[in-house]
């Protein structure tokens, strides 16, 4: 085996192995997957689309330039 | 639709970034002062070689890896926001506020990541020397990310080394040291990570008084309190240097901020301190503003009527002069954009130079009365008296404990050890009510003279912003209920004291 694949096992060997070790972990890890499934899939699509997402960046300017040029 | 903003709005983007960033802030205090604390507990481990050591670690290890997992990635929604919520000002800030969270990101992808694992799966895999180091380098790089990310947020409250592009409506970076070592930034990351470390020794020392009061787990309690005690009165040291540093540069650079700390509305020459009331300690704050004993500290009105001489001896603007230029550099601007899409250049150069001429006062042209110029005097003020009460109340917490500690009779007072599990939620008021005071304190300016929060809020419906906000609202109180069940369950159940620690 070379050096690099022992390494790649070695790796993947710890981490096969904390995992299976966790207590408390496993819980914080349903936690957190949840949560980032909430923030990019549900806010992120649904509710937080960036609002110049698709313009080009002449009409990003125009569109700020008219924003900050207006009386608020 | 782009005039038709209105203040509801405004008010809301303003709610929802301050929910989402005051529950953010929950959770990188204790990650920042824990962590030291952790790394500081590990070196006597290593040093000693005792494995009591070694359980007293892993038990506020685990405690950290609860605190770490349900904070992690709570900042990202911030970053949606900017998209969404504060559109104009994400594209106004340009690369410059980007570059510094680009790293934050990198350098806490890389180290934390890469680090934390062997922290928690590294136990029996590494050497005990590597398992420090990998230790210390999750708190560097924690540590780290909050520099950037303060980098960032300081360069809103003192915007240094960059030049406004008028054709691409872009600040742009001229220096890159002048923002990542900023003055503003400087200090502000000193005193906010010290500040951190307050936590996290708060946070030891009223987890070990809550044993020593059930009588449980004594030598890890005692051993512990020991390490917290003796970190927090550092903390605190660091955080009085700090905030003193911070205070003279919030005087220079946001006078309106410092006036309304202390609801200061006429200046003086020997301005004193208000403690609550009546009760005040003259000529203190001149004394802090400036660290001389005789100064003009400006208060609310002489800030809005001008007139008085500064620093460098010049004469300050009023209100209405500040507006008056920023009107004219938004003239100047909009003549700028009308001769450049005519191709005049000769007219474009000089409207530009006019521009520059009047950037400093870029954002005073969307102020329409100087009132909106002053920051919620009452809520700034009353939220500075409660960081600096309570961060007394913590010094003087350290030092009892200390003095019971060196006289071996901290179990011959319980009150001390009830005050000292309830200055854990105390901490964390005293943490936020800092936050409240640098962003409320810093109101009308998204970015300081330059973007008021009218100019730099997205035009969106009123509703979706409040129905994010009530989702907010409730997911994020779900998690904060998740994060304090499951550490008071592994605060009940103790250190395992024999055998392996598991996350």
């Amino acid at each position: 085996m070379t050096g690099v694949g022992h390494m790649l096992r070695s790796v993947l060997s710890f981490y096969r192995d904390g995992f299976r070790r966790m207590t408390t972990g496993r819980i914080l890890w349903k936690i957190i997957l949840i949560k980032l499934f909430v923030i990019f899939i549900v806010l992120r699509i649904f509710f937080f689309k960036p609002v110049m997402s698709g313009l080009s960046p002449q009409q990003k300017q125009t569109r700020v330039a008219t924003a900050v040029l207006s009386a608020p | 639709m782009l005039l038709s903003i209105d203040a509801s709005l405004i008010d809301w983007s303003r709610a929802q970034f301050a929910l989402t960033a005051i529950y953010h802030w929950l959770f990188v205090p204790l990650t920042l002062g824990l962590g030291v604390i952790i790394g500081i507990m590990e070196t006597i481990y290593v040093l000693k070689g005792d494995e009591f050591w070694r359980r007293v670690v892993k038990f506020w290890m685990k405690l950290f890896g609860i605190n770490f997992a349900i904070g992690v990635a709570t900042g990202l929604i911030l970053e949606f926001e900017f998209g969404t919520n504060w559109s104009n000002y994400s594209w106004i800030v340009g690369d410059i506020f980007g570059a510094p969270l680009a790293i934050e990101g990198i350098v806490a992808f890389f180290m934390e990541a890469t680090f934390i694992a062997i922290m928690f799966f590294g136990w029996e895999k590494v050497s005990r020397n590597f398992h420090l180091a990998s230790t210390w380098l999750t708190v560097i790089g924690a540590t780290i990310s909050a520099w950037w990310i303060l980098v960032a947020n300081a360069w809103m409250q003192h915007p240094v080394g960059m030049e406004f592009n008028p054709e691409t409506v872009r600040n742009e970076m001229v220096s890159f040291a002048a923002v990542a070592f900023s003055p503003t930034a400087v200090v502000k990351f000193f005193h906010t990570v010290s500040s951190g470390w307050i936590t996290g020794s708060v946070f030891v020392v009223g987890v070990s008084c809550w044993f020593l009061l059930r009588r449980r787990e004594v030598k890890f309690a005692k051993a512990s309190m020991a390490v917290g005690t003796a970190f927090g009165l550092a903390a605190c040291f660091f955080v009085m240097v700090s905030g003193d540093s911070s205070g003279i540069n919030v005087a220079k650079e946001q006078p309106m901020k410092l006036a309304s700390f202390e609801g200061l509305y006429d200046g003086s020459e020997h301005a004193p301190f208000t403690i609550v009331g009546p009760l005040k300690i003259p000529n203190m704050l001149t004394f802090l503003a400036t660290h001389k004993h005789t100064a003009f500290v400006p208060g609310i009105n002489d800030l809005l009527n001008g007139g008085y001489k500064l620093a460098d001896g010049s004469t300050a603007l009023s209100a209405e002069q500040k507006m008056f230029r920023g009107r004219r550099a938004m003239t100047s601007f909009a003549a700028f954009r009308q001769a450049n899409k005519q191709g005049n250049m000769a007219l474009a150069a000089v409207a530009e130079k006019n521009l520059q001429n009047d950037m400093p006062y870029f954002g005073y042209g969307r102020i329409q009365q100087r009132a909106e110029l002053v920051p919620p005097v009452n809520l700034v003020f009353w939220s500075f008296r409660v960081m600096i009460g309570l961060g007394m109340l913590f010094v003087l917490l350290f030092l009892v404990l200390t003095y019971l500690q060196m006289k071996r009779k901290l179990n011959d007072y319980p009150i001390i050890l009830y005050i000292g599990v309830w200055c854990i939620p105390l901490v964390y008021i005293c943490s936020e009510a800092g936050w409240i005071c640098a962003e409320v304190g810093r109101q009308p300016w998204a970015i300081q003279d330059l973007l008021p929060v009218n100019a730099a809020v997205s035009s969106l419906q009123t509703s979706s912003v409040q129905l994010t906000f009530f989702i907010f609202l409730a997911v994020f109180t779900l998690l904060l209920i998740a994060e304090i069940r499951i550490m008071c369950r592994a605060i009940q159940k103790g250190p395992e004291m024999s055998g392996e620690t598991k996350i």
